[in-house]
């Protein structure tokens, strides 16, 4: 299964550094959602796969008896899953807004603020 | 008394949530600037105080015992940044009073920029990096809306680029820390410091510890990703510049500080060594860059490019020396680079231009403005006796210690290009008549300008501080070579944060 992710994530990386080096921005922005899930994606992979293991400890015991998922890479991931869906709002309304007062949506013609 | 750590944080959120709630009043709102970053100074001196007399202060937030939970710790470095965002806050609260539009006002420019306050010095106080990541994505939110405050052309095309290369950078960072859960089990800073150090993969660690390079060098600017920053930093309001001018990439900065003196320690001789080369090439990029422009917020912006490559050259080094050297420069380049930025509004104030070929005559006109605008300009040079000179002439005397030639000689052709660009402004701004149909009223003061001694309060603050850096520069030096000796010795700050001797 982690074989299996890793393929996956890398694959999500792969896609969404393409999506950035396109011109358009509203690929730019697709590019930026694939870039945030993929590293979600690998905090929870990462910190390794456990199924059917919730991490509860029995009654009476002090520590879990056999192995368990780890829980703070799913809070992490919950975590950075409301950051980016915050952040991602903003961009899509920043393109949105940018197309309304540019008038395109090629990079290569918003050059004004270049060198 | 560990509980004043968290209270330079509290005080902006606390700030813009009363701002928010005050939505309708804007005078309201500009007293409650004035008296939060006010009291955010005051809060930061305090603290800096406290650190200096006991070493480290720390606090575990809901009392949970590091490494388990969250914690809030100042060693001297973030104690001294945490004063800098103070000082930075209050002049452009002060500042902001009179440049800012009444339209930027309504549309929530105070609560933005408390927010941008708390995140900053969230990044400075957290020993924990998640915590850190959050922190970082609280100050990048408020940059994006201050930055696009306003919704000019040129401010749309520069956020574009400003946002995506910091949410590409925020990514490599999540993953980063990701993988460095992974891989030691722990978030807690100083508990990493030990940790990581037990890791048998290296190339692991060193995959890391490229990851962080890479994700702070993207935030604070460094070469090969800094187009960022000069794309989008002349593009809003001029008090927004000054106040990302000197804190935000400084925050990058900060963290390169604290992950590769506490944390990634174990492969020096790979990690600083591409540090330095980086740090030389953004210094070049940098000043070079500035000597091909013409306007007078871009030309700032280069340099800062180019600082932050004396402040990573410091730490690239890597001797005692190199780092008192980098704490040194960039106390100096904060409030010296603010300032810059300020005078810059001042002058578009008087004669409405930031080009500098619609600019001239100021110091006909104005003698003591060109004095102020000289103050910061010279000592960003490093001419003596201000305050770059110091900051420079350590890092270059640390870097001829250990016969770095060629870094060395890069720093001192990179000091010579901002002298270039500095004198180019003087000239073209202060010394040159004034160009025809351009309007003169405010300049002569034929139209009397009632807000103007708002712009000029925090301007004479910024240089009265750089005067004091420069002029009796033996107390700050102590206090960097103190900082600096608190960075070398990562077991102190593991031993405060954890309880136990590494």
């Amino acid at each position: 299964m982690e074989t299996l992710m890793a393929y996956v994530i890398g694959t999500m990386f792969g896609s969404a550094v393409y999506m950035l080096l396109r011109r358009s921005i509203v690929k730019l922005v697709i590019g930026l959602m694939i870039l945030s899930n993929a590293a979600n994606l690998l905090i929870f992979t990462v910190a390794g796969l456990v199924r059917g293991a919730p991490p509860l400890i029995t009654e009476g015991l002090l520590e879990p008896a056999t192995a368990i998922t780890d829980p703070l890479p799913q809070a992490l991931v919950l975590t950075a899953i409301v950051i980016s869906f915050g952040v991602l709002s903003f961009s899509v309304v920043l393109i949105h807004r940018a197309y309304e007062v540019v008038g395109t949506d090629d990079l290569d013609k918003m050059k004004d603020t270049d060198t | 008394m560990s509980h004043l750590v968290v209270i330079p944080i509290l005080i902006p959120l606390l700030a813009a949530a009363l701002s928010i709630v005050s939505w309708r009043s804007v005078s309201l709102q500009r007293w409650i600037a004035i008296i939060a970053t006010g009291a955010l100074l005051l809060v930061s001196i305090a603290l800096l105080q406290l650190t200096r007399e006991h070493g480290f202060v720390v606090m575990h937030m809901g009392d949970w015992a590091a490494p388990f939970g969250i914690t809030i710790v100042t060693d001297l470095l973030s104690a001294i940044m945490v004063v800098l965002t103070g000082i930075i806050g209050f002049s452009i609260a002060i500042y902001s009073l009179a440049t800012t539009p009444e339209g930027h006002e309504r549309f929530g420019y105070y609560p933005l920029m408390h927010r941008l306050l708390a995140g900053v010095a969230g990044s400075f106080l957290t020993g924990d990096i998640f915590n850190l990541y959050v922190w970082f994505e609280v100050m990048l939110l408020s940059s994006f809306a201050l930055l696009t405050l306003g919704g000019e052309r040129a401010q749309m095309e520069g956020a574009i680029k400003y946002v995506a290369l910091n949410l590409f950078s925020s990514a490599l960072l999540l993953s980063a820390i990701g993988l460095v859960y992974a891989t030691t089990g722990t978030l807690n800073m100083a508990d990493l410091g030990q940790k990581l150090a037990q890791v048998e993969h290296h190339g692991m660690v060193n995959t890391l510890a490229m990851m962080f390079i890479v994700a702070f060098g993207i935030k604070a600017a460094a070469f090969p990703l800094f187009f960022w920053l000069p794309a989008s930093y002349h593009t809003p309001l001029v008090g927004i510049s000054a106040l990302f001018a000197g804190l935000l990439t400084k925050v990058g900065v900060y963290c390169l500080y604290r992950f590769f003196t506490l944390i990634f320690t174990g492969d020096v001789d790979y990690t600083h060594t591409i540090l330095l080369w980086g740090a030389g090439v953004t210094m070049l990029s940098g000043g070079l860059g500035a000597a091909a422009q013409s306007e007078f917020r871009r030309i700032l912006s280069f340099h800062i490019v180019s600082q932050i490559g004396y402040m990573i050259l410091g730490l690239a080094l890597y001797t005692p020396l190199a780092i008192v050297g980098g704490v040194f420069y960039i106390m100096h380049h904060i409030i010296v680079k603010t300032n810059l930025f300020l005078v810059s509004g001042l002058v578009y104030r008087l004669l409405g231009s930031y080009d500098l070929k619609e600019l001239g005559g100021v110091y006909r006109h104005r003698p003591g403005v060109a004095l102020l605008f000289l103050i910061p300009a010279l000592s960003l040079a490093g001419v003596p006796p201000l305050s770059g000179f110091f900051a420079k002439f350590i890092i270059i005397r640390a870097g001829i210690e250990v016969s770095a030639w060629t870094i060395t000689g890069i720093a001192l052709l990179v000091g010579l290009l901002t002298l270039y660009s500095m004198i180019k402004i003087w000239v073209e701004v202060f010394w040159k008549t004034v160009p025809e149909n351009v309007n003169t009223d405010r300049l002569t003061g034929a139209k009397p300008d009632k807000g103007l001694w708002l712009l000029l309060l925090p301007i004479v603050g910024l240089a009265a501080c750089t005067l004091f850096i420069g002029l009796s520069g033996q107390p700050i030096y102590e206090l960097a070579d103190a900082a600096a000796e608190q960075l070398l010795n990562p077991a102190l700050y593991i031993e405060a944060v954890l309880g136990t001797q590494p």
